[in-house]
């Protein structure tokens, strides 16, 4: 979904990096609250997983291809605010290093992809989170959800800033109709990879994972041992 | 938490081997189709029908994530995904060191 130059008007390119740099500035206060000794390597190493599962491109429907976003997954892994920084760092190196995405469209992209994503991503999953039972195997499926959510938002979301700044006129409902139907398709394969990631370590260790943790405290007392791996 | 469960250090050793993996091998594997919104954009007109929608600045060294001045084509694509999976790493995992509370 890497937005290239030119897409948006000007006006609407710098109103979304506006809103990018104020998201961050967000991200980055709140990212202090969910970062420690244990959780800040894993948020880099997420940031890096991020940024692979992105190269790997899968046919969604004939001459299409579409690829993990990521910013549900690295919400549910290491917290919503952090995930946004994540994603941003992901997004900063395409452009400046490889590419893709352009440099002016740095600010839709980060919003798009980062922003949107982490937050629709993070509050969809808190809110089935609190709708379903607090069991730790409900946690890789909720995050899948979620990661379908965040993909379709953030196309919902192009078409929108395609209404407001779009550099031609293209109609609209068909633009729409076009985004969601293809991102609807992207996003399942955003909710497998999601489920497959979240799995694996919800699997070998839950402690690690940020969106487990309200699971995690209901059962601290039976969970806790002398002699844990720290 | 059992003493069975994998130490924090080869957890983040495996998801450092699975985004290489990823990056430097499945990737070159991928499929080569424009992706969604470069398709719908070509299909609507607003761009040329072009794979790349990575033609936005085209003088960055791992342009498109296929140096040109490594062959074959896909050990340049190993490279530049592997070159990314470190860059990105060091950058989001500097960051996130130094915003880290310190247990005192």
């Amino acid at each position: 979904m890497h937005v290239p130059d030119g897409f948006l008007d000007a006006p609407t390119s710098v109103a979304t990096g506006v809103a990018a740099a104020a998201a961050i500035g967000v991200a980055l206060r709140g990212a202090r609250r969910e970062l420690d000794d244990r959780t800040a390597p894993l948020a880099g190493l997420v940031a890096a997983f991020v940024f692979a599962g992105q190269m790997v491109t899968f046919p969604v429907a004939s001459g299409t291809s579409g690829h993990l976003l990521g910013g549900a997954l690295a919400a549910v892994l290491v917290g919503p605010y952090t995930a946004v920084l994540c994603t941003s760092v992901v997004l900063l190196v395409q452009a400046l290093l490889f590419a893709d995405g352009g440099i002016t469209a740095l600010g839709t992209n980060i919003v798009l992809m980062a922003v949107i994503t982490c937050t629709v991503g993070w509050l969809t999953f808190r809110l089935l989170q609190v709708l379903t039972p607090p069991r730790l195997s409900w946690v890789p499926a909720l995050a899948a959800l979620a990661a379908f959510t965040s993909v379709v938002a953030a196309s919902a979301a192009f078409v929108v800033l395609y209404a407001v700044g779009g550099s031609i006129d293209l109609p609209l409902e068909r633009l729409g109709a076009a985004m969601v139907g293809v991102y609807s398709l992207i996003g399942i394969g955003e909710a497998v990879i999601t489920f497959l990631a979240v799995g694996s370590i919800v699997a070998v260790r839950p402690d690690l994972v940020y969106g487990a943790r309200p699971v995690l405290a209901r059962r601290q007392l039976e969970l806790r041992q002398p002699g844990d791996p720290s | 938490m059992s003493a069975t469960q994998p130490r924090t250090r080869w957890v983040l050793v495996g998801i450092l081997l699975a985004a290489l993996v990823l990056a430097g091998l499945v990737s070159l594997v991928a499929s080569t189709d424009p992706d969604g919104l470069t398709r719908v954009a070509a299909d609507l007109g607003l761009i040329e029908d072009d794979p790349g929608h990575h033609r936005a600045h085209d003088d960055v060294a791992l342009l498109g994530y296929q140096p040109d001045f490594i062959a074959p084509a896909s050990l340049g694509r190993a490279v530049a995904g592997i070159t990314g999976v470190l860059v990105v790493l060091v950058l989001a995992g500097g960051l996130t060191m130094a915003l880290r509370r310190r247990e005192r």
